[in-house]
């Protein structure tokens, strides 16, 4: 048996609506006040500072009382994020802070509430956490930083490393079939997925904006270099001589394409369903792809996830879906709100009198 | 009925034995509200197989419901039937061997076929062959004669027909014991108002079952218990699981803070689930995590935004909590953890009862871990056991355990209901300003400076301008709350941790004695859902004449403070547990006392005779010879 839920439409909200904000004329939030007094203990030359440093730069963009935002995280190199934000903060255990900042962001509507995760993490002992905080749509921004390695434990391949990787734990090459992350997140059904790169201050800093105004459960890809165990790993679209070749910039509503305008490739369908590039100057009556991250259907972002490959020929950066879906935490308070006004308001002494007495009940003299 | 004896009982006790879709527990249930309308006390028993159909007809799919009800306080649902309810052979021949002598048999005798008689083994029938004529056997044809009784309901299958037997039983037994129908009618008429047909079956059958009893010459004696005696108040029966859903739902209204369930479906826990996942007018959210740790997470995080945060589950759920529990252990927060036991180890009886997770609950988590542990003693018992699990939770900053097991969650009685307005107020106080000054003379928050007298640290949530901080399970600093891997620190945070625990004996009064004449050498001590049993056969032994003192241990982490004063008094302690001795291990490892362990796992309380008689096998007349009997003792002769 299933039920209409009878909810009132909800709209589109922003996703920190309901989260208490400055006052019109207060004075603006700086970077300094997100930045905690703890010394940051990353390795020298870890992308994980450029992602905090931007981080700590966006917050006060957001306009929202700083204490009003929560940053959850699970175990690994990035789990360390939190200690270094002035806001509220819990570091927790390993592969459990999606589920950790469900039951915060479903308890609380007046919250900002920010998961940070990396690999290992989100992928391998969080993988279910995960998948189940994508399709329930929680409000909530996952920052997943994929560094393609196990950097805490110093070294071991991880979910997302390629076949044939030589690690500490595989001497003889990874014959583990990697996920890719954006991929799997549209699998799951999320509503917001994008990509972005620690190294570029400016993308990383538009995704997260656009991720923070998604309400739902919105997974930020970081593309991040560990500088130990897994150097160069995004060389190849970070040299700026070959980037432009290789980096795929999905824009919504315009068509999808790559490479410098004198050597131009358009993304175009092909036979089957499939898609290839080819140069501009042969598209001719060819069906290019224009980007659609709106699109309820998400075949197509899927199929753009799927350019990838570990020769990072083509890399697709920018939103993949960014979708309206009514999140779950909305839903159960609406639920909740609904039950407490029918029953009259907050339930009173008298009120949990007539429920512990139930209907069958009989008096002793 | 005048034409017929009516004969005069203190108590019965009652099993009504079926395959799993004959309705035995929808059966049980009615003729409990029917006898507890009536004013007997009462306690009951149900006993079902993990599987939701077994195959038919077969042993593995009897499901039963036992009922002891009297005119005086009941203790436990009895040790064995005076009449057994057999709607099969199966239902017969699992439930034999539990029957005395001279009980009596209702046996269904249509569904005695050569068929179903094979099926579990019967080579001949038992209800012809004499072989059960030790017993009051009366042979009534069940299935048929509600099948002829619902003759003029044209529109129902013969299948729909039968399947209203278990009403035509219950009417049966209630002609026999003198239960009022109405409240069954008044069940039938909500259940299926929707399906008039199918209702006016069931009440057609109920009251053909009432008839025959009335008519037939099988039936000469019908039976009257008078009221019980009992205080003064209003009643109703609760089931423990449902219990524990009030008190749960109730604390959190005593403290004026939400509850937010986060659980994933476990026999013999999901009924709390459900119930609490109705009471989202009491401001109740509920949760059904995508697995046992998601469900720990979300509470976990819900009491980190000023939530009471709890988790229902069983033992194997309790394994993959214990990394979330430790966590809560190391960041402070209130949570509750409800452990309804069941057999184990891993998948071991799902629906049979055990109390072999108290040293689960105790040490089952990496580190030094201290999480105190709160056991209900019997169904009813379950809403204040939750009532005091929030209170020391919230007070303290710490997970706390709630050990129920299946015998309670399922397990029903009359409970006298309280005043909410009345109960403890468990208004809880949140950080609302800095606590401490830095070395500039500014107005900072220290996350982790303790309260004195409690040592529990400020619960601050987000939302709370100017006490914005971190935590994590790394190593605190004392006080800051910082990380630290600093040795002197971390020996220092861990006895704080445990200190803190410790403290809350303060707080739960001492451990009770039982022991009127106050010269009894030896001493009963349980914990959870052994109360009743205990209690019966410390009573069975002191009718004989005997001097027995008991006590029942409500906090097992930490014990009240004079526990060790309490177990020294006596010459001998026993101490019955349904594992293999695991309070004893503590207590021997605690206070140096040489306890006698009385085991079983059975998957089914004690009985009154076997917790009795190892009473007496104690001497209980301060027989010194007694004393040597040193070894654990197991009910069954199993090895210790």
């Amino acid at each position: 048996m299933s039920t209409e839920l009878g909810m009132p439409s909800l709209g589109v909200p922003h996703g920190t609506a309901g989260v208490p904000r400055l006052g019109e004329d207060a004075t603006p939030q700086t970077k300094k006040e997100f930045t905690s007094d703890q010394e940051v203990r990353w390795c020298p030359g870890c992308g994980d500072y450029a992602i905090l440093a931007s981080v700590q730069g966006f917050l006060p963009e957001l306009g929202l009382k700083r204490e009003n935002i929560v940053f959850v995280s699970g175990i690994g190199c990035s789990s360390r994020f939190p200690y270094y934000l002035d806001t509220y903060g819990m570091h927790s255990i390993h592969g459990r802070a999606p589920a950790i900042a469900t039951g915060l962001a479903t308890s609380r509507a007046d919250l900002s509430v920010w998961v940070v995760t990396g690999d290992g993490d989100a992928l391998s002992i969080g993988g279910n956490h995960l998948i189940h905080a994508l399709r329930r749509n929680v409000n909530m921004t996952i920052l997943l930083f994929n560094n393609q390695i196990y950097g805490l434990t110093k070294g071991q391949y991880s979910p997302t490393s390629e076949v044939g990787k030589v690690t500490k734990s595989t001497p003889m090459g990874s014959v583990d079939h990697p996920f890719n992350p954006v991929s799997l997140a549209l699998g799951a059904e999320a509503t917001f997925v994008a990509r972005t790169m620690d190294s570029d201050r400016k993308h990383l800093t538009g995704i997260l904006k656009a991720a923070a105004a998604h309400r739902g459960t919105s997974l930020v890809e970081i593309y991040q270099n560990c500088p130990i165990f897994n150097d160069g790993a995004f060389d190849l679209i970070k040299d700026r001589s070959q980037q432009e070749a290789r980096i795929v910039h999905l824009t919504d509503g315009e068509r999808v394409q790559v490479g410098p305008e004198d050597d131009r490739q358009v993304l175009v369908r092909a036979a089957g369903g499939a898609m290839e590039f080819v140069p501009a100057s042969e598209v001719g009556e060819r069906e290019v792809v224009v980007h659609d991250a709106t699109a309820g259907d998400p075949t197509q972002a899927f199929a753009l996830s799927r350019l990838d490959s570990p020769q990072m020929t083509h890399v697709p950066m920018g939103i993949f879906r960014n979708v309206v879906r009514p999140t779950y935490d909305d839903l159960v308070r609406a639920q909740v709100d609904a039950a407490v006004d029918t029953g009259g308001g907050p339930a009173t002494d008298e009120d949990l009198d007539a429920l512990i007495h139930g209907r069958d009940t009989w008096t002793v003299a | 009925m005048s034409s017929k004896t009516v004969q005069k009982l203190d108590r019965v006790v009652i099993r009504f034995a079926g395959d799993s879709g004959d309705g035995m527990q929808l059966t049980g249930d009615r003729f409990t509200s029917e006898t507890a309308a009536l004013g007997n006390d009462l306690s009951t028993l149900p006993n079902f197989p993990a599987e939701i159909r077994a195959p038919q007809g077969t042993l593995p799919g009897v499901s039963s419901f036992q009922l002891h009800f009297a005119d005086h306080d009941v203790l436990t649902p009895g040790d064995a039937p005076d009449v057994l309810v057999a709607m099969n052979p199966a239902a017969l021949k699992a439930n034999l061997r539990d029957l005395p002598r001279g009980a009596t048999i209702i046996a269904n005798t249509d569904e005695f076929s050569k068929r179903n008689l094979g099926k579990v083994g019967y080579t001949t029938n038992p209800l012809e062959d004499g072989s059960l004529d030790s017993w009051h056997l009366h042979p009534v044809a069940l299935t048929s004669i509600t099948v002829e009784a619902l003759a003029e309901f044209d529109s129902l299958s013969r299948k729909d027909k039968e399947r209203a037997k278990n009403m035509f039983a219950l009417g049966l037994l209630s002609w026999m014991y003198h239960r009022p129908t109405s409240g069954t009618e008044n069940f039938l008429t909500k259940k299926f108002g929707a399906k008039p047909d199918i209702l006016a079956a069931n009440l057609a059958a109920l009251k053909a079952g009432v008839n025959y009893g009335e008519t037939t010459e099988d039936f000469a004696v019908s039976y009257e218990i008078a009221p019980a005696p009992m205080a003064a108040g209003t009643y109703r029966n609760i089931t423990g699981n449902v219990a524990l859903a009030y008190g749960l739902v109730t604390a959190s209204h005593r403290a004026k803070v939400p509850l937010l369930l986060g659980s994933y479906p476990i026999t013999p826990a999901s009924d709390i689930l459900h119930t609490l996942s109705g009471l989202k007018r009491y401001g109740v959210t509920t949760l059904q995590a995508e697995d046992e740790i998601a469900g720990i997470g979300a509470a976990l995080g819900a009491s980190f935004g000023g939530a009471i945060g709890v988790t229902t589950t069983s033992g194997p759920g309790v394994a993959l909590k214990s990394e979330t529990i430790g966590l809560a252990v190391s960041l402070e927060l209130p949570l509750v953890i409800v452990d309804v036991q069941r057999g184990g180890p891993s998948t071991g009886l799902p629906t049979k009862t055990e109390q072999s997770d108290l040293l689960q609950a105790m040490f089952g988590r990496n580190g030094e871990s201290p999480v105190p542990i709160i056991a209900p003693q019997s169904p009813a018992d379950c809403f204040d056991a939750a009532l005091e699990a929030v209170r020391i939770a919230t007070a303290y900053r710490t997970p706390v355990f709630i050990l129920s097991d299946g015998y309670l969650a399922n397990g029903s009685e009359p409970w006298s209901l309280p005043k909410v307005a009345e109960l403890p107020d468990l208004t809880v106080e949140f950080a609302s300003e800095p606590n401490a000054t830095d070395e500039k003379g500014e107005p900072v928050f220290h996350p982790f400076l303790r309260d004195p007298a409690t040592l529990a640290r400020p619960w601050a949530v987000p939302g709370t301008a100017g006490l914005e901080h971190r935590i994590g399970g790394i190593e605190k600093a004392d006080v800051t709350g910082n990380i630290s891997y600093d040795p002197d620190n971390h020996d220092l945070m861990t006895r704080l941790r445990a200190g803190k625990i410790e403290r809350i004996a303060d707080t739960i009064g001492d451990l009770e004695v039982d022991d009127p004449s106050g010269e009894a050498s030896v001493l009963v001590l349980g914990w959870g859902s052994t109360y009743g049993p205990i209690a019966a056969a410390v009573r069975s032994v002191r009718n004989t004449g005997a001097k027995v003192a008991r006590a029942h241990l409500r906090h097992l982490n930490p014990f009240p403070a004079n526990t060790g004063e309490v177990l020294r008094r006596y010459d001998r302690v026993l101490v019955p547990e349904m594992n293999m001795g695991q309070l004893a291990m503590l207590l021997r490892a605690k206070y140096l006392v040489d306890v006698h362990s009385f085991t079983q796992v059975r998957g089914l309380p004690f009985t009154t005779v076997e917790l009795a008689d190892a009473i007496v096998g104690l001497g209980t007349d301060g027989d010194p010879t007694a004393d040597t009997a040193h070894e654990t003792v197991t009910s069954h002769g199993g090895p210790a």
